[in-house]
């Protein structure tokens, strides 16, 4: 199954749970019209705030810029000993 | 070291190169440095680059033998997508290693795949930046943004099954890369998503190691342009073909 169909499937079964919502008026109506309102905002919030948490806690290694320096160092000292051309 | 010991796989590492002519021999030095006990062979496919790459790894043959680095080039700039066929084509490990010439990944986790790959059978391991232990350096607030959009983008839409999807320093099995990879017609970041993606929906075992991303020290990056539209046709696209 192509995965748009399983995602669309996933919003017609909720759309089918938000009819029959509005036909057994379990909560009172005027809350249920607002319900597809709320889907797509806390929608949007959780997006938003699943970037916010990835920027915040964005995983960063400055110790390994250096410890590359040094590798780059290595090598460059072993190839030009090797005569291999490393000039930049 | 136990296991690699004991390893008999031959790897296939393929580098794709444009104008990485530094880069390429000190990466070339930095994986014999890192795989001393493993079978393996580094491939790598120059696209015709102006500043001389080609030059610098024959003479990287002539120090670490023909055997062990094989130059296959192209005639021009042709994309990094059909370099990996191409480079596939001359791969006689029966395991296969991408990975970028511009030392953004380092060599010295090449290890951890491989053993990763010994202890599971993982059809794939791939290289995630986005977990404790893994990390980025170098990137501006612009970048993170982006790439931290893009991902929770892709995560909610595509339900992939790995934190990583636009990194491109994996270990595949070489029969399911080349199932894999013929299945794809993506370009640049994409590219890497729709291998992914499609490897997942195709019920491949992956597995992830963590892998730290510095920004490339020589050289320029080589993707740009129209890159977040491009992005966001890719994941259209994987949506309704995957
Ligand atoms: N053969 C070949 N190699 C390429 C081509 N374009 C890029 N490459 C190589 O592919 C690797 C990744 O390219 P980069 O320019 O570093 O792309 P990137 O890592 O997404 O971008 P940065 O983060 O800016 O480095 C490098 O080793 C390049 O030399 C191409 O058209 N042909
Ligand atoms: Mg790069």
């Amino acid at each position: 199954m192509k995965h748009v169909v399983k995602i669309l499937t996933l919003l017609v079964a909720i759309t089918a749970l938000w009819f029959g919502l509005l036909q057994t008026s379990v909560i009172p109506r005027s809350h249920t019209w607002l319900l597809p309102i709320y889907f797509i905002v806390s929608l949007g919030c959780y997006g938003l705030l699943m970037v916010g948490i990835g920027l915040m806690y964005f995983p960063t290694c400055p110790q390994e810029a250096l410890l590359l320096q040094q590798d780059i160092k290595e090598a460059k000292e072993y190839l030009e000993r090797k005569g291999i051309d490393v000039s930049e | 070291m136990e296991e690699t010991n004991k390893n008999k796989n031959k790897y296939s590492i393929i580098i794709p190169t444009y104008n990485e002519r530094l880069n390429i021999a000190l990466i070339v030095y930095l994986i014999f440095k890192h795989l001393r006990d493993v079978d393996f062979e580094i491939i790598v496919v120059d696209d015709g680059s102006p500043d001389g790459t080609q030059e610098v790894v024959k003479q990287l043959q002539q120090l670490y033998g023909e055997d062990r680095i094989l130059l296959r080039p192209r005639p021009k700039k042709l994309g990094l997508g059909t370099a990996y066929i191409h480079g596939l084509k001359h791969a006689s490990g029966s395991f296969v290693v991408i990975m970028d010439a511009d030392l953004s990944h380092h060599p010295k986790y090449l290890p951890s795949f491989i053993k990763k790959q010994l202890e599971t059978g993982a059809s794939i391991v791939t290289g995630t930046r986005y977990v404790r232990s893994g990390g980025v350096h170098g990137w501006n607030l612009m970048r993170k943004l982006t790439s931290r959009g893009a991902n929770v983008l892709a995560q909610t839409l595509l339900w992939p099954g790995v934190s990583d999807l636009t990194g491109s320093f994996r270990l595949y099995k070489k029969s399911v890369l080349e199932d894999v990879i013929s299945s794809c017609v993506s370009k640049g970041y994409v590219f890497q998503m729709e291998m992914i993606v499609r490897a997942c929906r195709k019920g491949y075992h992956i597995e992830e190691v963590p892998i730290t991303f510095v920004d490339r020290v020589f050289g320029s990056s080589k993707l740009g342009g129209s890159e977040i539209v491009e992005y966001l046709k890719g994941l259209l696209y994987l949506l309704i073909t995957t």
